[in-house]
């Protein structure tokens, strides 16, 4: 090749993803051009993946700040404190574009990456949970992609021993080209031994160990910060491959290697391997670090300093050891049979300085790096929104059994079970409640202890689309009610949220009002954020997802012995519906999968009777009065008393109402809603009514059908259930 | 009562049996290394734990039968000690020989964790006793390979001998005659798929575990 079809560092700066603009800020910061392992690093720190540049500002909106927040968002994970000397370390992070390339290794590696976000803080990881989008079922791709992205899942969290408690799966057309795999982990630390990747000072060593660096996954962060296109497949090779063994032991030998005291900081290598992790370190600790690349364990002979610097092989991490603490540290990654190396030190330049094969390959200021990274404040335009339905534009259902079945058998609401049998949820032996059972929430307890945690993941993104504002704020919401729903105190939030373009004003306009919403419900209910990742860039060929803003909510049970689930209904029970009802049907899946229309504007969350409502549910819970709650969502009530009388094979009749309105009640999706199983319902009814709650009986238990009072429909539970738990495994057959 | 749980690099449920010898028996459990070639000494119970021993990259549980502490177990369950493999366990009983059989691919190529409906076949050994005359109890199983499989002769001889102790009543992976659990010739090592480790509180969905360490105890 000669120097004239070279391209020059302003072209290759377009081929790794920045822009124009961007190269010219590098070459003004630096005063000079970089070259071309420098681009690389430039590209990767400020990929949208790494650097947040598009949403950096409207994330400051969010609430950070509670009394049991010990570590908010800016960390590998949020922190919070849950009592006894003992904290919950969480967050939830996409892996969607890999995942779409090659499902298996893509979802995998998301696994494996949340989980080393949550022990590289000090943390045991103790539950997984993930919030899942796929393609229509029609699509040709979406069978292929499930069944990849369940086994990757599976394959990778059962193998390393943590349960996967609990979870949500959607499908839609508006996921075809780009589906989405969200990866929460849950992991225990002891609250005064949270470990940070801030380095405290120049001269320590900075130590590598794990895995091996191979050429795989190399510009991974820039890949997932870009748009799809047809030739996407041919992305393969930038995605990554797991070992969960590798993992295992990993995290065996981080918690025993901080136990030993040795650690002054860590940071996993996860997006953008190490240079993101070196360069986090340094910069966080304003420091600086010099690293000899001939030092760094390689899987593969003859690579460049930009292969190992981009690498994003997985299972590796970052620390920077105490001094004279090298030999604790070999000691260690000897017992577990890990690779290790000091591969540099710490240093006070305020600089990343790499060398390879005896030259300085790399001579970068940090600040450029890191608090110096562009930031946008990118257009937007106020996204459009569903105008709310009347009455007269929903008519009822042709025949209210077939459109009750109809709605427990579509894709959305159908059973997981097909999908979370595959996965391990009881390893640990502290799971109280999963996606097997029965539970608004996923409960692990809080080992050797009374307490418990409860997990939840939530998005409803239909609502998002119609109204991002509403949406944003129902996300939350919804996530508050599940904990609260089992009993919980709700206490802290982690978000993913997954956009199309934010280049595209309308995009960012749903990016802006979905934050908008969620900080708004986030401070009506004091349920901070703690952590989160932003997944943008979800297009293909132009066309975006619908706004994904998922939420992980944690909440804490202060003696499981109290605590709800939505199993064990009783003949003879009464069901009351906790909170207000007036028949919301706007984006609701009545009008999705009964009336094929996808209009009208979502349920208004009113936040003041939300947290009047789930206050006044949870202080049932914690008195031992209710143990069979079910919160109502998707289907509204009848989907919740559908899924309580399937849990107890226990018929329900629901009450008569006007006939005009049966469906409305039926299928209305209006929010702050519960229904609660009793044998004294006008007691229970009192007592909502004095606490400023709005309370109804809505049905009875008994019989062996779930059936409509005035004669609407009687479903024999069987023929219910077949409906249900069929459609999965029939379509997955 | 004084027990043992080997630590095999990628077991995962060793914390988990820990924890549920010491709750339902109240015995001294020591955590032994894989690498170990001696065990505590006046063990009543040796306990190989589930999990995914060196990845399972090989055979499930072939690397792990072939490590050092390995030896020592065999020495042990020679002298009429008591060896529980679980899940992964069974799986390095049966490569190690000390269990007759192989757990293949389950029937449905899938992982599957889920609860399982168990038989009692047999209550007349050291891990069944506590179970007396109640045949009817809950577990869950979770692996990808739990389909065990074994020729009809040894089948006939595990049946006739009364080394079948657990069967499922309703199959999850394929295994042959329902079989869950089965004891050596003398009884003293048990291998099952079901989680006992996972089964010994109610708020865990079953105790019925708990009666398995109990018999041990009740034994020692």
């Amino acid at each position: 090749m000669t120097d004239d079809s070279a391209p020059s560092m302003a072209e290759l700066a377009l081929e790794y993803g920045l822009k124009a603009d961007e190269y010219d800020l590098i070459v003004k910061r630096l005063n000079r051009e970089p070259n071309a392992l420098e681009l690389g690093v430039f590209s990767v720190m400020w990929s949208e993946h790494c650097s947040y540049k598009s949403s950096r500002k409207h994330l400051a909106k969010f609430p950070t700040k509670g009394p049991r927040v010990i570590q908010g968002p800016g960390e590998n994970a949020g922190v919070v404190d849950i009592g006894d000397g003992q904290a919950c370390v969480f967050k939830m992070e996409s892996h969607n574009h890999p995942s779409f390339i090659e499902p298996y290794q893509g979802a995998a590696t998301g696994v494996g990456g949340i989980m080393r976000d949550v022990f590289t803080m000090g943390a045991r990881p103790i539950a997984l949970l993930n919030a899942l989008r796929f393609g229509d079922p029609s699509h040709p791709k979406t069978k292929r992609l499930v069944a990849g992205v369940v086994a990757g899942i599976g394959g990778y969290g059962n193998c390393v021993g943590v349960p996967t408690v609990a979870g949500e799966t959607n499908f839609h057309s508006g996921y075809d080209g780009n589906i989405l795999v969200n990866a929460m982990c849950v992991g225990l630390a002891d609250a005064d031994k949270i470990f940070y990747s801030a380095a405290p000072s120049a001269g320590l060593s900075v130590v590598y160990f794990g895995s091996k660096t191979g050429r795989d996954g190399i510009h991974g962060a820039t890949m997932a910060s870009a748009a799809f296109d047809d030739d996407s497949d041919e992305k393969r090779p930038t995605v990554q491959v797991g070992d969960p063994f590798a993992e295992k032991l990993l995290i065996e030998a981080t918690l025993e290697l901080m136990a030993s005291g040795a650690v002054a900081a860590i940071q996993d290598m996860g997006a953008a391997g190490l240079t993101s992790s070196s360069v986090e370190m340094a910069g966080k600790g304003a420091v600086g670090v010099e690293l000899d690349l001939d030092a760094v364990p390689q899987r593969e002979e003859g690579m460049t300093a930009y292969e190992m610097m981009l690498s994003e092989s997985q299972e590796r991490m970052l620390a920077v050891l105490k001094p004279g603490r090298e030999a604790d540290g070999q000691r260690i990654f000897e017992k577990w049979g890990l690779d290790a190396a000091v591969i540099g030190q710490t240093t006070d330049t305020g600089r990343i300085v790499l060398r390879h094969k005896g030259q300085i390959v790399c001579d970068l200021p940090l600040a450029p790096l890191t608090e110096d990274a562009p930031l946008y404040e990118r257009p937007w335009t106020q996204p459009p929104v569903a105008p709310k339905l009347t009455p007269a534009e929903v008519p009822p259902p042709a025949d209210y059994g077939q459109a009750v079945l109809r709605l427990m058998s579509c894709p959305d609401m159908a059973s997981k079970r097909w999908l979370w049998e595959q996965y391990d949820r009881h390893v640990m032996a502290d799971t109280l409640a999963e996606s097997g059972t029965a539970s608004d929430a996923g409960i692990v307890r809080v080992h050797g202890s009374k307490k418990a945690l409860a997990l939840t993941s939530d998005c409803t993104p239909r609502y998002v689309q119609a109204d991002p504002y509403e949406g944003g704020k129902q996300a939350v919401a919804e996530a508050w009610r599940n904990l609260t729903a089992v009993g919980a105190d709700p206490i802290a939030i982690t978000d993913n949220l997954n956009f199309g373009n934010p280049e595209r004003p309308e995009i960012m306009g749903q990016i802006v009002r979905a934050i908008d919403g969620m900080a708004e419900a986030c401070r009506a209910l004091d349920f901070p954020v703690v952590g989160g990742n932003v997944s943008l860039y979800n297009e293909t060929n132009g066309a975006g997802i619908p706004p994904t803003p998922a939420v992980g909510g944690v909440g804490l049970i202060p003696d499981y012995a109290r605590r709800a689930s939505f199993k064990g209904l009783k003949a003879g029970d009464a069901l009351v519906l906790i909170g207000e009802t007036h028949g919301e049907m706007g984006s609701s899946l009545y009008l999705r999968e009964i009336l094929g229309r996808e209009e009208g504007a979502p349920p208004p969350v009113d936040l003041v009777l939300e947290r009047r409502a789930g206050d006044f549910v949870r202080g049932l819970i914690r008195a031992g009065e209710a143990t069979v709650v079910h919160d109502l969502s998707d289907g509204g009530l009848v989907a919740a008393a559908a899924e309580m009388a399937l849990a107890a094979d226990v018929g329900v009749v629901l009450n008569a109402t006007s006939h005009e309105h049966a469906h409305f009640y039926l299928f209305g999706e209006d929010q702050g809603r519960y229904l609660i199983a009793t044998t004294e319902p006008e007691a229970l009814i009192a007592r909502a009514h004095a606490a400023g709650v709005h309370a109804s009986v809505a049905g009875q238990a008994g019989g062996d059908a779930l059936a409509s009072a005035q004669g609407l429909f009687s479903l024999p539970l069987p023929a219910l259930r077949e409906a249900h738990e069929g459609w999965m495994p029939a379509y997955m057959a | 009562m004084k027990a043992a749980v080997i630590v095999f690099p990628g077991s995962n449920c060793d914390r988990d049996c820990k924890t549920a010898i010491e709750r339902t028996t109240g015995a001294e459990v020591s955590m032994v290394w894989h690498g170990d070639t001696s065990l505590p000494d006046g063990l009543d119970l040796i306990v190989l734990p589930g999990g995914f021993s060196y990845g399972d990259y090989l055979r499930c549980g072939a690397m792990a039968a072939q490590s050092p502490v390995m030896r020592a177990i065999k020495a042990e369950a020679g002298r009429g000690t008591g060896v529980l493999g679980v899940c992964n366990g069974f799986q390095i009983l049966c490569e190690a020989g000390l269990l007759p059989g192989a757990l293949l691919r389950n029937a449905g190529l899938k992982y599957v964790c889920t609860a399982v409906a168990l038989d009692v076949v047999n209550s007349q050994t050291r891990f069944t006793a506590a179970y007396r005359d109640r045949r009817d109890v809950s577990m869950t199983v979770g692996n990808g390979e739990g389909n065990y499989f074994a020729d009809e002769t040894t089948l006939d001889r595990l049946e006739g001998e009364g080394q079948v102790v657990f069967r499922y009543r309703d199959n999850p992976n394929g295994s042959a005659r329902d079989i869950a659990g089965i004891v050596n010739d003398r009884g003293n090592v048990l291998g099952m798929m079901p989680h006992p480790d996972r089964a010994f509180e109610e708020e865990l969905g079953s105790s019925d575990g708990a009666l398995l360490f109990q018999s041990v105890l009740a034994s020692a």
